[in-house]
Protein backbone atom coordinates (compact mmCIF):
# COMPACT_ATOMS: atom_id res chain seq x y z
CA UNK A 1 0.00 0.00 0.00
CA UNK A 2 1.48 3.14 -0.58
CA UNK A 3 1.54 6.15 1.30
CA UNK A 4 0.67 9.31 -0.83
CA UNK A 5 -2.57 7.92 -3.22
CA UNK A 6 -3.51 10.38 -5.80
CA UNK A 7 -6.44 8.70 -8.10
CA UNK A 8 -7.96 10.40 -10.95
CA UNK A 9 -7.62 14.04 -10.07
CA UNK A 10 -9.30 16.72 -11.74
CA UNK A 11 -9.09 20.21 -10.72
CA UNK A 12 -10.88 23.15 -12.40
CA UNK A 13 -11.53 26.78 -11.53
CA UNK A 14 -15.12 27.42 -12.88
CA UNK A 15 -14.53 26.27 -16.93
CA UNK A 16 -11.10 26.23 -17.26
CA UNK A 17 -9.80 22.57 -16.29
CA UNK A 18 -6.18 23.09 -14.77
CA UNK A 19 -5.18 20.00 -13.88
CA UNK A 20 -6.98 16.33 -14.88
CA UNK A 21 -6.34 12.82 -15.27
CA UNK A 22 -3.50 12.97 -12.45
CA UNK A 23 -2.52 9.51 -11.29
CA UNK A 24 0.04 9.00 -8.39
CA UNK A 25 1.71 6.98 -5.73
CA UNK A 26 4.55 7.85 -3.36
CA UNK A 27 5.77 5.45 -0.84
CA UNK A 28 7.02 6.80 2.68
CA UNK A 29 9.74 8.64 2.62
CA UNK A 30 10.31 9.46 -0.58
CA UNK A 31 11.25 13.13 -2.03
CA UNK A 32 9.18 13.71 -4.75
CA UNK A 33 10.27 17.32 -6.85
CA UNK A 34 7.39 18.40 -8.77
CA UNK A 35 8.67 20.40 -12.27
CA UNK A 36 6.91 22.26 -15.36
CA UNK A 37 6.33 25.45 -17.00
CA UNK A 38 4.46 28.68 -15.43
CA UNK A 39 0.28 27.67 -15.47
CA UNK A 40 1.05 23.82 -15.41
CA UNK A 41 -1.04 23.12 -12.48
CA UNK A 42 2.39 22.70 -10.09
CA UNK A 43 1.37 24.66 -7.23
CA UNK A 44 -2.50 23.38 -7.76
CA UNK A 45 -1.43 19.96 -7.25
CA UNK A 46 0.64 21.44 -4.25
CA UNK A 47 -2.97 22.64 -2.92
CA UNK A 48 -4.82 19.56 -3.02
CA UNK A 49 -2.07 17.79 -1.76
CA UNK A 50 -2.24 20.53 0.95
CA UNK A 51 -6.20 19.54 1.20
CA UNK A 52 -5.82 23.48 0.84
CA UNK A 53 -8.79 23.19 -1.96
CA UNK A 54 -10.57 19.76 -2.99
CA UNK A 55 -10.13 18.12 -6.07
CA UNK A 56 -13.44 18.38 -8.53
CA UNK A 57 -13.03 14.85 -9.15
CA UNK A 58 -10.86 11.96 -7.65
CA UNK A 59 -9.57 11.93 -4.00
CA UNK A 60 -5.76 11.99 -2.09
CA UNK A 61 -5.35 9.84 0.68
CA UNK A 62 -2.08 10.38 2.96
CA UNK A 63 -1.74 6.95 4.75
CA UNK A 64 -5.17 5.06 3.60
CA UNK A 65 -6.93 7.57 5.88
CA UNK A 66 -10.32 9.36 4.14
CA UNK A 67 -9.37 12.21 2.03
CA UNK A 68 -8.55 15.47 4.10
CA UNK A 69 -10.82 18.60 3.89
CA UNK A 70 -8.87 21.24 5.05
CA UNK A 71 -5.07 21.70 6.36
CA UNK A 72 -4.59 20.01 9.28
CA UNK A 73 -1.43 18.46 11.29
CA UNK A 74 -0.36 15.93 9.14
CA UNK A 75 0.86 18.34 6.30
CA UNK A 76 3.66 20.67 6.31
CA UNK A 77 4.00 23.64 3.98
CA UNK A 78 7.01 25.74 3.52
CA UNK A 79 5.68 28.71 0.80
CA UNK A 80 8.13 31.03 -1.16
CA UNK A 81 7.43 34.14 1.52
CA UNK A 82 5.01 34.46 4.12
CA UNK A 83 5.66 31.42 5.82
CA UNK A 84 6.50 32.40 9.45
CA UNK A 85 4.84 34.70 11.66
CA UNK A 86 6.06 38.26 11.32
CA UNK A 87 4.97 38.98 14.73
CA UNK A 88 6.75 36.39 16.61
CA UNK A 89 10.20 36.02 17.40
CA UNK A 90 12.25 33.05 15.59
CA UNK A 91 12.21 31.27 18.98
CA UNK A 92 8.19 31.70 19.28
CA UNK A 93 8.19 31.12 15.46
CA UNK A 94 9.46 27.56 16.35
CA UNK A 95 7.36 27.22 19.93
CA UNK A 96 4.59 27.96 17.91
CA UNK A 97 4.69 24.52 15.68
CA UNK A 98 3.77 22.76 18.69
CA UNK A 99 1.55 25.41 20.52
CA UNK A 100 -0.82 26.20 18.29
CA UNK A 101 -2.50 22.76 18.30
CA UNK A 102 -3.49 23.82 22.25
CA UNK A 103 -6.83 25.48 23.02
CA UNK A 104 -5.37 28.21 23.38
CA UNK A 105 -2.24 27.99 21.19
CA UNK A 106 0.22 28.61 23.82
CA UNK A 107 1.90 26.85 26.61
CA UNK A 108 2.04 27.45 30.04
CA UNK A 109 4.03 27.06 33.32
CA UNK A 110 6.30 24.03 33.27
CA UNK A 111 5.31 23.04 29.72
CA UNK A 112 6.55 26.25 28.51
CA UNK A 113 9.86 26.21 30.16
CA UNK A 114 9.93 22.68 28.59
CA UNK A 115 8.76 24.12 24.83
CA UNK A 116 11.00 26.86 25.33
CA UNK A 117 13.94 24.70 25.92
CA UNK A 118 12.79 22.23 23.08
CA UNK A 119 13.08 25.44 20.51
CA UNK A 120 16.38 26.47 21.45
CA UNK A 121 17.91 22.81 20.75
CA UNK A 122 15.97 23.15 17.32
CA UNK A 123 17.20 26.47 17.07
CA UNK A 124 20.46 25.22 17.71
CA UNK A 125 20.04 22.10 15.34
CA UNK A 126 19.39 24.33 12.76
CA UNK A 127 21.60 27.16 13.15
CA UNK A 128 19.55 30.23 13.97
CA UNK A 129 20.44 30.12 17.72
CA UNK A 130 22.22 33.53 17.56
CA UNK A 131 19.02 35.28 16.20
CA UNK A 132 16.59 33.66 18.87
CA UNK A 133 15.38 36.87 19.98
CA UNK A 134 15.06 38.58 16.48
CA UNK A 135 11.69 38.78 14.83
CA UNK A 136 11.76 36.89 11.38
CA UNK A 137 11.66 40.64 9.09
CA UNK A 138 15.49 40.86 10.49
CA UNK A 139 16.46 37.95 9.35
CA UNK A 140 18.10 37.42 5.51
CA UNK A 141 16.05 35.45 2.85
CA UNK A 142 17.67 31.93 3.51
CA UNK A 143 17.52 32.55 7.22
CA UNK A 144 14.09 33.01 6.90
CA UNK A 145 13.35 29.67 4.61
CA UNK A 146 15.35 27.32 7.13
CA UNK A 147 13.11 28.79 10.16
CA UNK A 148 10.31 28.02 8.19
CA UNK A 149 11.61 24.41 7.53
CA UNK A 150 12.49 24.25 10.85
CA UNK A 151 8.68 25.15 12.11
CA UNK A 152 6.76 23.15 9.41
CA UNK A 153 8.99 20.47 11.21
CA UNK A 154 8.64 20.91 14.67
CA UNK A 155 4.88 19.98 14.46
CA UNK A 156 5.95 16.46 13.13
CA UNK A 157 4.24 16.02 9.98
CA UNK A 158 3.81 13.22 7.80
CA UNK A 159 4.10 14.87 4.06
CA UNK A 160 6.55 18.01 4.02
CA UNK A 161 5.38 19.85 0.75
CA UNK A 162 7.34 22.62 -0.41
CA UNK A 163 6.22 26.05 -2.75
CA UNK A 164 8.93 26.73 -4.64
CA UNK A 165 11.22 27.29 -0.75
CA UNK A 166 14.18 28.61 -2.67
CA UNK A 167 12.95 30.66 -5.57
CA UNK A 168 13.92 33.86 -3.99
CA UNK A 169 17.61 32.89 -2.42
CA UNK A 170 20.45 33.56 -4.44
CA UNK A 171 22.37 31.22 -5.78
CA UNK A 172 25.11 30.73 -2.95
CA UNK A 173 22.07 30.10 -0.43
CA UNK A 174 20.10 27.88 -2.72
CA UNK A 175 23.22 26.17 -2.03
CA UNK A 176 23.50 25.79 1.57
CA UNK A 177 19.99 24.93 1.84
CA UNK A 178 20.23 21.75 -0.23
CA UNK A 179 22.66 20.30 1.91
CA UNK A 180 20.44 21.61 4.68
CA UNK A 181 17.17 20.01 3.61
CA UNK A 182 19.74 16.76 2.47
CA UNK A 183 20.80 16.63 6.19
CA UNK A 184 16.73 17.15 7.55
CA UNK A 185 15.71 14.55 4.86
CA UNK A 186 18.73 11.65 6.08
CA UNK A 187 17.59 12.60 9.83
CA UNK A 188 14.09 12.78 9.80
CA UNK A 189 13.35 10.19 6.63
CA UNK A 190 9.98 12.07 6.14
CA UNK A 191 7.86 12.32 2.54
CA UNK A 192 8.89 15.67 1.12
CA UNK A 193 7.08 17.39 -1.91
CA UNK A 194 8.48 20.22 -3.69
CA UNK A 195 7.66 22.29 -6.24
CA UNK A 196 10.62 24.30 -8.07
CA UNK A 197 11.14 25.83 -11.26
CA UNK A 198 15.08 24.78 -11.21
CA UNK A 199 15.50 21.38 -12.89
CA UNK A 200 18.60 21.13 -11.49
CA UNK A 201 17.77 21.07 -8.27
CA UNK A 202 14.66 19.17 -8.77
CA UNK A 203 17.00 16.29 -9.83
CA UNK A 204 19.53 16.79 -7.26
CA UNK A 205 17.22 16.58 -4.39
CA UNK A 206 14.52 14.24 -5.39
CA UNK A 207 14.08 10.49 -5.61
CA UNK A 208 11.42 11.28 -8.41
CA UNK A 209 10.91 14.24 -10.57
CA UNK A 210 7.24 14.25 -11.81
CA UNK A 211 6.99 17.05 -14.95
CA UNK A 212 3.39 18.51 -15.53
CA UNK A 213 2.83 19.99 -19.01
CA UNK A 214 -0.64 20.18 -21.04
CA UNK A 215 -0.62 16.65 -23.31
CA UNK A 216 -3.79 18.07 -25.56
CA UNK A 217 -3.11 21.48 -26.70
CA UNK A 218 -5.93 23.67 -28.20
CA UNK A 219 -4.19 26.42 -30.74
CA UNK A 220 -7.37 28.03 -31.19
CA UNK A 221 -8.05 27.86 -27.00
CA UNK A 222 -4.84 27.10 -25.19
CA UNK A 223 -6.73 27.22 -21.59
CA UNK A 224 -9.01 24.34 -23.41
CA UNK A 225 -7.14 21.36 -21.62
CA UNK A 226 -5.56 21.25 -18.16
CA UNK A 227 -2.18 19.68 -17.69
CA UNK A 228 -1.34 16.42 -16.07
CA UNK A 229 1.67 14.21 -15.37
CA UNK A 230 3.71 13.48 -18.50
CA UNK A 231 7.17 12.20 -17.00
CA UNK A 232 7.89 10.68 -13.85
CA UNK A 233 11.59 10.05 -13.92
CA UNK A 234 13.70 7.96 -11.76
CA UNK A 235 15.68 10.66 -10.36
CA UNK A 236 18.19 8.51 -7.78
CA UNK A 237 21.66 7.85 -8.49
CA UNK A 238 21.87 11.18 -10.36
CA UNK A 239 19.28 10.20 -12.73
CA UNK A 240 20.52 7.50 -14.24
CA UNK A 241 17.97 4.45 -13.55
CA UNK A 242 18.48 0.70 -12.75
CA UNK A 243 22.34 1.32 -11.50
CA UNK A 244 21.35 -0.90 -8.28
CA UNK A 245 20.87 -4.10 -8.56
CA UNK A 246 17.76 -5.12 -6.73
CA UNK A 247 18.97 -8.77 -5.95
CA UNK A 248 21.76 -10.81 -5.07
CA UNK A 249 23.04 -12.22 -8.36
CA UNK A 250 25.66 -14.93 -8.46
CA UNK A 251 27.23 -13.35 -10.96
CA UNK A 252 28.12 -10.23 -9.16
CA UNK A 253 28.84 -12.44 -5.87
CA UNK A 254 31.59 -13.97 -7.99
CA UNK A 255 33.41 -11.07 -8.79
CA UNK A 256 33.31 -9.71 -5.68
CA UNK B 1 19.12 68.94 -11.13
CA UNK B 2 15.64 67.98 -11.00
CA UNK B 3 13.60 69.24 -8.30
CA UNK B 4 12.65 65.64 -6.71
CA UNK B 5 16.23 64.79 -6.09
CA UNK B 6 16.67 68.14 -3.89
CA UNK B 7 16.49 66.86 0.03
CA UNK B 8 16.53 69.66 2.97
CA UNK B 9 19.68 68.94 5.35
CA UNK B 10 18.92 68.97 8.83
CA UNK B 11 18.85 72.90 9.56
CA UNK B 12 16.87 73.53 6.50
CA UNK B 13 14.57 70.76 7.36
CA UNK B 14 13.52 72.12 10.76
CA UNK B 15 13.09 75.96 9.33
CA UNK B 16 11.01 74.62 6.95
CA UNK B 17 9.10 72.77 9.41
CA UNK B 18 8.48 75.88 11.88
CA UNK B 19 8.32 78.31 8.57
CA UNK B 20 4.27 77.72 8.43
CA UNK B 21 3.56 78.13 11.94
CA UNK B 22 5.40 81.12 12.16
CA UNK B 23 4.12 82.87 8.91
CA UNK B 24 0.73 81.73 10.26
CA UNK B 25 1.09 83.55 13.67
CA UNK B 26 2.82 86.66 12.25
CA UNK B 27 0.13 86.84 9.42
CA UNK B 28 -1.95 86.68 12.82
CA UNK B 29 -0.30 89.37 14.78
CA UNK B 30 -0.26 91.92 12.02
CA UNK B 31 -3.84 91.45 10.90
CA UNK B 32 -4.85 91.79 14.69
CA UNK B 33 -2.70 95.12 15.06
CA UNK B 34 -4.31 96.66 11.89
CA UNK B 35 -7.68 95.94 12.95
CA UNK B 36 -6.84 97.22 16.50
CA UNK B 37 -5.01 100.03 15.65
CA UNK B 38 -8.55 101.25 13.81
CA UNK B 39 -10.89 100.39 17.43
CA UNK B 40 -8.61 99.02 20.19
CA UNK B 41 -12.07 97.84 21.14
CA UNK B 42 -12.36 95.35 18.18
CA UNK B 43 -13.20 91.90 19.09
CA UNK B 44 -12.45 89.64 16.07
CA UNK B 45 -8.93 89.19 16.42
CA UNK B 46 -7.95 89.92 20.16
CA UNK B 47 -3.97 90.30 20.04
CA UNK B 48 -1.83 87.30 20.80
CA UNK B 49 -0.70 89.37 24.24
CA UNK B 50 -4.74 89.09 25.17
CA UNK B 51 -4.89 85.73 23.98
CA UNK B 52 -2.06 84.91 26.45
CA UNK B 53 -3.48 87.02 29.54
CA UNK B 54 -6.77 84.97 28.66
CA UNK B 55 -5.15 81.31 28.67
CA UNK B 56 -3.54 81.88 31.87
CA UNK B 57 -6.36 83.09 33.52
CA UNK B 58 -8.54 80.28 32.22
CA UNK B 59 -5.45 77.78 33.16
CA UNK B 60 -5.31 79.01 36.59
CA UNK B 61 -8.21 81.24 38.03
CA UNK B 62 -11.18 79.27 39.64
CA UNK B 63 -15.13 80.47 38.24
CA UNK B 64 -16.54 82.61 40.89
CA UNK B 65 -19.59 81.12 40.69
CA UNK B 66 -18.92 77.69 40.91
CA UNK B 67 -15.23 77.75 42.49
CA UNK B 68 -14.19 75.31 39.73
CA UNK B 69 -11.46 75.85 37.23
CA UNK B 70 -14.03 75.51 34.48
CA UNK B 71 -10.96 74.85 31.56
CA UNK B 72 -9.58 71.97 33.51
CA UNK B 73 -13.55 70.80 34.21
CA UNK B 74 -14.08 71.15 30.57
CA UNK B 75 -10.78 69.23 29.36
CA UNK B 76 -11.83 66.21 32.01
CA UNK B 77 -15.00 65.99 30.56
CA UNK B 78 -14.46 65.96 27.24
CA UNK B 79 -11.69 63.63 26.86
CA UNK B 80 -13.35 61.31 29.39
CA UNK B 81 -16.30 61.53 26.71
CA UNK B 82 -13.40 61.05 23.95
CA UNK B 83 -11.79 58.19 25.65
CA UNK B 84 -14.86 56.35 26.45
CA UNK B 85 -16.31 56.52 23.20
CA UNK B 86 -12.97 55.66 21.23
CA UNK B 87 -12.34 52.57 23.50
CA UNK B 88 -15.93 51.16 22.98
CA UNK B 89 -15.58 51.67 19.25
CA UNK B 90 -12.26 49.84 19.10
CA UNK B 91 -12.76 47.20 21.11
CA UNK B 92 -16.08 46.70 19.37
CA UNK B 93 -14.69 47.12 15.43
CA UNK B 94 -11.96 44.59 16.83
CA UNK B 95 -14.26 41.91 17.38
CA UNK B 96 -16.36 42.54 14.28
CA UNK B 97 -13.38 42.69 12.15
CA UNK B 98 -12.04 39.53 13.23
CA UNK B 99 -15.07 37.77 12.45
CA UNK B 100 -16.10 39.36 8.80
CA UNK B 101 -11.68 38.78 7.80
CA UNK B 102 -11.61 35.18 9.25
CA UNK B 103 -15.23 33.79 8.53
CA UNK B 104 -16.62 33.62 5.38
CA UNK B 105 -20.13 33.38 7.28
CA UNK B 106 -19.94 36.37 8.84
CA UNK B 107 -18.26 37.89 5.91
CA UNK B 108 -21.73 37.56 3.78
CA UNK B 109 -23.26 37.66 7.15
CA UNK B 110 -22.46 41.51 7.99
CA UNK B 111 -19.84 42.84 5.45
CA UNK B 112 -22.46 44.53 3.06
CA UNK B 113 -24.46 45.59 6.03
CA UNK B 114 -22.07 47.93 7.85
CA UNK B 115 -20.89 48.76 4.14
CA UNK B 116 -24.43 50.52 4.25
CA UNK B 117 -24.25 51.40 7.98
CA UNK B 118 -21.00 53.70 6.84
CA UNK B 119 -22.91 55.43 4.62
CA UNK B 120 -25.64 56.76 6.81
CA UNK B 121 -24.74 60.78 8.12
CA UNK B 122 -23.99 60.05 11.54
CA UNK B 123 -24.64 63.87 12.87
CA UNK B 124 -28.21 63.08 11.26
CA UNK B 125 -28.27 60.39 14.05
CA UNK B 126 -27.76 62.81 17.07
CA UNK B 127 -31.21 63.76 17.92
CA UNK B 128 -32.80 60.00 17.70
CA UNK B 129 -29.49 59.33 20.11
CA UNK B 130 -30.74 61.98 22.29
CA UNK B 131 -34.43 61.29 22.01
CA UNK B 132 -33.27 57.73 22.71
CA UNK B 133 -30.55 57.94 25.54
CA UNK B 134 -31.42 61.47 27.12
CA UNK B 135 -29.16 64.80 26.97
CA UNK B 136 -26.74 63.15 29.18
CA UNK B 137 -23.51 61.36 28.80
CA UNK B 138 -24.32 58.17 26.98
CA UNK B 139 -25.87 59.83 24.06
CA UNK B 140 -22.54 61.83 23.51
CA UNK B 141 -20.55 58.75 23.86
CA UNK B 142 -23.02 56.90 21.69
CA UNK B 143 -22.48 59.05 19.46
CA UNK B 144 -18.82 58.80 18.94
CA UNK B 145 -19.22 55.11 18.34
CA UNK B 146 -22.01 55.29 16.14
CA UNK B 147 -19.47 57.95 13.77
CA UNK B 148 -16.52 56.31 14.22
CA UNK B 149 -17.43 52.50 14.53
CA UNK B 150 -18.37 51.23 11.05
CA UNK B 151 -15.49 52.93 9.70
CA UNK B 152 -13.18 50.93 11.96
CA UNK B 153 -15.09 47.72 11.63
CA UNK B 154 -14.35 48.26 7.60
CA UNK B 155 -11.02 49.58 7.64
CA UNK B 156 -10.01 46.66 10.12
CA UNK B 157 -12.31 43.88 8.33
CA UNK B 158 -10.38 44.84 4.80
CA UNK B 159 -6.85 44.78 6.83
CA UNK B 160 -7.81 40.98 8.45
CA UNK B 161 -8.83 39.25 4.51
CA UNK B 162 -5.33 41.35 3.51
CA UNK B 163 -3.43 38.92 5.71
CA UNK B 164 -1.24 36.78 3.64
CA UNK B 165 -3.37 33.24 2.74
CA UNK B 166 -0.32 31.75 3.23
CA UNK B 167 0.08 32.43 7.26
CA UNK B 168 -3.51 31.09 7.36
CA UNK B 169 -3.05 27.97 5.80
CA UNK B 170 0.50 27.61 7.45
CA UNK B 171 -1.38 28.27 10.90
CA UNK B 172 -3.54 25.19 10.11
CA UNK B 173 -0.65 22.88 9.25
CA UNK B 174 0.59 23.30 12.54
CA UNK B 175 -2.98 22.44 14.05
CA UNK B 176 -4.18 25.70 15.20
CA UNK B 177 -8.27 26.07 15.29
CA UNK B 178 -10.40 29.01 14.29
CA UNK B 179 -10.30 30.03 17.92
CA UNK B 180 -6.31 29.73 17.92
CA UNK B 181 -6.14 31.50 14.57
CA UNK B 182 -7.86 34.25 15.63
CA UNK B 183 -5.74 34.72 18.90
CA UNK B 184 -2.10 34.14 17.98
CA UNK B 185 -2.22 34.98 14.54
CA UNK B 186 -4.60 37.43 13.25
CA UNK B 187 -5.51 39.06 16.56
CA UNK B 188 -1.73 40.33 17.18
CA UNK B 189 -1.41 41.35 13.77
CA UNK B 190 -4.42 43.31 13.68
CA UNK B 191 -3.03 45.43 16.46
CA UNK B 192 -0.78 47.93 14.95
CA UNK B 193 -3.73 48.13 12.28
CA UNK B 194 -6.13 48.85 15.24
CA UNK B 195 -4.18 51.81 16.29
CA UNK B 196 -2.92 53.16 12.87
CA UNK B 197 -7.12 52.97 12.02
CA UNK B 198 -8.06 54.60 15.37
CA UNK B 199 -5.17 57.47 15.03
CA UNK B 200 -7.38 58.22 11.85
CA UNK B 201 -10.40 58.18 13.81
CA UNK B 202 -9.89 60.43 16.22
CA UNK B 203 -10.14 63.63 13.93
CA UNK B 204 -13.98 62.75 13.30
CA UNK B 205 -14.48 61.80 17.05
CA UNK B 206 -13.57 65.08 17.67
CA UNK B 207 -16.35 66.49 16.06
CA UNK B 208 -18.77 64.40 16.76
CA UNK B 209 -17.74 65.11 20.28
CA UNK B 210 -18.02 69.16 19.82
CA UNK B 211 -21.03 68.39 17.86
CA UNK B 212 -22.62 66.38 20.48
CA UNK B 213 -21.26 68.76 23.03
CA UNK B 214 -22.34 72.21 20.98
CA UNK B 215 -26.06 70.78 20.74
CA UNK B 216 -26.71 69.38 24.72
CA UNK B 217 -24.00 69.74 27.62
CA UNK B 218 -23.22 71.94 30.28
CA UNK B 219 -19.62 71.13 30.36
CA UNK B 220 -17.24 70.46 28.16
CA UNK B 221 -14.72 72.11 25.40
CA UNK B 222 -17.04 72.00 22.52
CA UNK B 223 -19.42 73.29 24.79
CA UNK B 224 -17.92 76.32 25.97
CA UNK B 225 -16.51 77.48 22.66
CA UNK B 226 -20.07 77.65 21.36
CA UNK B 227 -21.29 79.33 25.05
CA UNK B 228 -18.69 81.97 24.32
CA UNK B 229 -19.78 82.31 21.19
CA UNK B 230 -22.47 84.33 22.23
CA UNK B 231 -20.23 86.95 23.49
CA UNK B 232 -17.91 86.76 20.30
CA UNK B 233 -14.88 86.11 23.09
CA UNK B 234 -12.74 85.21 20.27
CA UNK B 235 -9.76 85.13 23.04
CA UNK B 236 -11.92 82.45 25.20
CA UNK B 237 -12.17 80.61 21.59
CA UNK B 238 -9.16 80.61 20.20
CA UNK B 239 -7.41 79.30 23.49
CA UNK B 240 -9.63 76.35 23.92
CA UNK B 241 -9.27 76.02 19.78
CA UNK B 242 -5.34 75.73 20.54
CA UNK B 243 -6.19 73.62 23.80
CA UNK B 244 -8.16 70.89 21.01
CA UNK B 245 -5.13 70.81 18.60
CA UNK B 246 -2.53 70.54 21.15
CA UNK B 247 -4.37 67.36 22.69
CA UNK B 248 -5.32 65.73 19.58
CA UNK B 249 -1.77 66.36 18.44
CA UNK B 250 -0.77 64.95 21.54
CA UNK B 251 -3.34 61.88 21.59
CA UNK B 252 -1.79 60.74 18.00
CA UNK B 253 1.32 61.06 18.73
CA UNK B 254 1.32 59.18 21.89
CA UNK B 255 -0.44 56.38 19.90
CA UNK B 256 2.51 56.41 17.21
CA UNK B 257 4.89 56.27 20.44
CA UNK B 258 3.05 53.20 21.72
CA UNK B 259 2.84 51.39 18.52
CA UNK B 260 6.07 51.61 17.67
CA UNK B 261 7.07 50.36 20.99
CA UNK B 262 4.65 47.68 21.80
CA UNK B 263 4.72 46.29 17.84
CA UNK B 264 8.52 46.88 16.74
CA UNK B 265 8.27 43.92 13.96
CA UNK B 266 5.53 46.13 12.25
CA UNK B 267 7.66 49.18 12.23
CA UNK B 268 7.67 49.07 8.12
CA UNK B 269 4.26 49.33 8.14
CA UNK B 270 3.83 52.31 10.10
Amino acid sequence: MSFVTVRNVFQSYGPRPIIERVNFEAEEGAFVSIVGASGCGKSTFLRLLLAQEQPTRGDIRVAGADPAREPGLDRGIVFQRYSVFPHMTVRENIVAGESFRRPWGRFFGADRKAALARADDTLARIGLDHVADQYPATLSGGMQQRLAIGQALVAKPRVLLLDEPFGALDPGTRLSMHDFLQDLRAETGMTVFMVTHDLEEAFKLGDRVLVFDKPRWDPHDPNRYGATITYDFDARDGGIPFQTLKEDTHVLQANG
Amino acid sequence: MRIINIKPGRPLAVFLMLLPFVAVFVAYAIGSEIRLAENPSDKLLPAPGTIWDTAWRLITEADRRSGRILFWHDTGASLMRLGLGITISALTALVFALLIGLLPLARSFLAQFVAVLSMIPPLALLPILFIVFGLGETSKVVLIVVGTLPCLIRDLGQRVVELPQELRVKAQTLGASSWVLALRVALPQLMPRLIQAVRLQIGPAWLFLIAAEAIASDLGLGYRIFLVRRYLAMDVILTYVIWITILAFLIDWSFRWVSRRVFPWAEDSL
